[in-house]
């Protein structure tokens, strides 16, 4: 749907320098999918959105959106594609001198439509975003939320095949946002809409994105699956941006620890366990502890959802006089995440 | 005051309302364009031409800093040539309008200014092009602000079309000159310059509300 290849941005700066927005950045959006892009503040995220809908051209490298390559379009034809790609915004951008129901009619005038046709659009519209009791009020009368669900009508209303969303639910508060993201999935799901999110929460994406592309200083530093990127995160800025959510670094009080390489005296060995889906817990501490003869403490454990997929960490540690190697063998044939952590003397509890 | 006087002074008022009037009507033809096309081209804007900016930019400026009595007897042989003739209130209107016009084009260009770009963009993603930008978006948005324009505009027309006498025009401020002046008539002098503080008053009065009846309506408050 969506096609990326060698992308930059170079923006002009004053003093004869320029400045790279974006470096040589290649992806693919996959048509009806829910698409997420991260990053810090001015790592170039919203450049890489206007560039899908030429609001920025690109310095070099091509933009496709269904096939169609971007920059070879005459001004009319840039403007009949962008009516197949709606946006929305931070600040909502709504039109403070038009009523609910004249800004969703926005996009149709463009087009030329009606005044008939428009009106019944409209009103299906307004339906879906629950706003037809607001359709004759101003956008400054209207919440903060209520304006979103304005712009996201207004951005369907000429029935585009591409949604970009920029920042959409910074400014709402945590509720509102769930709100609006239902809404989103809602029109994803019943629209077959591809949706291209930008945002700064974590939680939104792993709530409702399947890829995710994380920029930093114009450059893709990785992109996948969302379960992928937030589960198995490989650079360090992913990890700092997914550690909110994801409870992935170890817990502070056991990284202050002294951890030792090789085993030494009476210690223990701690161990991460990560596991997706279905797999319990117990079972496996169980299958340890009988197996192999060894004593299983659990020092940690949480529980994640990646849309709903359960997603769990646990920090155990091994201990006694069994065979720790056998028994990591048997958590690597259950295909779990497993990472050694380190060895600690067995005073731990006491120092805990 | 005898009956004659005030037939003239209502005679006069009359006068100065048609050269506000038409004037102000065609500074509003004319300078909304100009602002429009000042706003628009500027680099980075909806059509950037930066030379052509540049040009109408000093133009507008020149025309703006030239003193009003010397525009209009430059003027003198272009008013000639539009109204036939050079002398009378309908000749007068040429170089008040001339005087107003370029004014009006930097109070719509500021206007034009005010709208917040964001909502431009959004309009450019969904297609609009940039006339539709202009028609659909720019002036209904700074609808409050070009009011509040034109109200200064016609305030400033005021007070120009107190010097139409000059190429005689007549007016309230031709009689203030003649009679209460020349003629040592202070009451006509003090009846003119209350008659035109009250005009600005009213002028002044009714932008503000409308503009202000805009805003509300669209609840927004200033
Ligand atoms: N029109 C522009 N001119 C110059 N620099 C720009 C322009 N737009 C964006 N930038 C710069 O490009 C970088 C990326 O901006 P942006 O894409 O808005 O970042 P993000 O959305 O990730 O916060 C920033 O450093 C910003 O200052
Ligand atoms: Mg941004």
């Amino acid at each position: 749907m969506i096609e990326l290849q060698n992308v930059s941005k170079e923006f002009d700066l004053r003093n004869e320098s320029a400045f790279h927005a974006l470096k040589n950045v290649s992806l693919s959006i996959r048509k009806g999918s829910i698409f997420g892009i991260i990053g810090r503040s001015g790592a170039g995220k919203s450049t890489l959105v206007r560039l899908i809908n030429l609001l920025e051209i690109p310095t070099s490298g091509t933009v496709r959106v269904g096939g169609v390559d971007m920059t070879s379009l005459s001004p009319v034809e840039l403007r009949v594609a962008r009516r197949k790609i709606g946006m929305i915004f931070q600040g909502f951008n709504l039109l403070s001198s038009r009523s609910v129901a004249d800004n969703v009619a926005f996009p149709l005038e463009l087009e030329g439509r009606g005044s008939d046709e428009i009106k019944g659009r409209v009103s299906e519209l307004l339906e879906l975003v629950d706003l037809s009791g607001k359709k004759d009020e101003y956008p400054a009368q209207l919440s903060g939320g209520q304006k979103q669900r304005v712009g996201i009508a207004r951005a369907l209303a000429a029935n585009p095949d591409i949604l970009l969303c920029d920042e959409a639910t910074s400014a709402l508060d945590p509720q509102t946002t769930t709100e609006v993201l239902a809404l989103l999935k809602e029109i994803n799901r019943k629209l077959g809409l591809t949706v291209v999110l930008i945002t700064h929460e974590m939680s939104v994406i792993k709530e409702i994105c399947e890829e995710v592309v994380v920029l930093d200083r114009g450059e893709v530093v990785e992109s996948g699956a969302v379960f992928q990127v937030f589960t198995r995160p490989q650079s360090p800025v992913t990890r700092a941006l997914v550690a909110g959510v994801m409870n992935q670094e170890i817990p502070p009080h056991f990284a202050a620890l002294d951890f030792l390489q090789e085993p030494e005296g009476d210690c223990g060995l701690l161990v991460r366990v990560s596991f997706l889906g279905d797999t319990a817990a117990e079972p496996i501490i169980s299958g340890m502890v009988r197996r192999f003869g060894i004593d299983v403490n659990i020092l940690y454990g949480a529980i994640d959802h990646i849309q709903g997929v359960p997603f769990g960490t646990l920090i155990v540690e091994l201990s006694g006089n069994g065979s720790r190697n056998a028994a990591l063998d048997y958590l690597k044939n259950l295909n779990l995440g497993l990472e050694v952590i380190g060895y600690v003397r067995r005073n731990l509890e006491s120092s805990l | 005051m005898s009956a004659v006087i005030w037939n003239l002074l209502f005679k006069s008022f009359g006068e100065t309302l048609y050269m506000i009037g038409l004037s102000g009507l065609l500074a509003c033809l004319g300078g909304i364009p100009l602002g429009v096309l000042l706003y628009a081209t500027v680099p980075g804007g909806l059509m950037p031409r930066p030379w052509l900016n540049r040009i109408v930019g000093f133009v507008v400026n020149a025309a703006r800093s030239t003193p009003f009595i010397i525009l209009m007897v430059a003027l003198l042989p272009f008013t000639r040539f539009v109204v036939g003739r050079s002398i009378g209130t309908t000749a007068a209107i040429v170089p008040l309008a001339f005087a107003a016009l370029p004014f009006m084009s930097r109070l719509v260009e500021s206007a034009l200014k005010e709208v917040e770009p964001g909502v431009i963009e959004a309009a450019q993603a969904m297609g609009a092009s940039p006339w539709q930008i202009v028609c659909k978006v720019l002036f209904p948005e700074s609808v409050p602000g070009l009011l509040r324009g034109v109200t200064l505009m016609l305030v400033n027309l005021v007070g120009y079309s107190a010097m139409a006498g000059v190429v005689g025009g007549g007016g309230l401020g031709d009689v203030a000159i003649r009679f209460g002046h020349q003629r040592f008539r202070p009451d006509v002098m003090v009846v003119t310059v209350v008659i035109m503080i009250a005009m600005v008053q009213v002028i002044q009065g009714t932008g503000d509300a409308l503009a202000r009846c805009v805003q509300r309506r669209r609840g927004l408050e200033d």
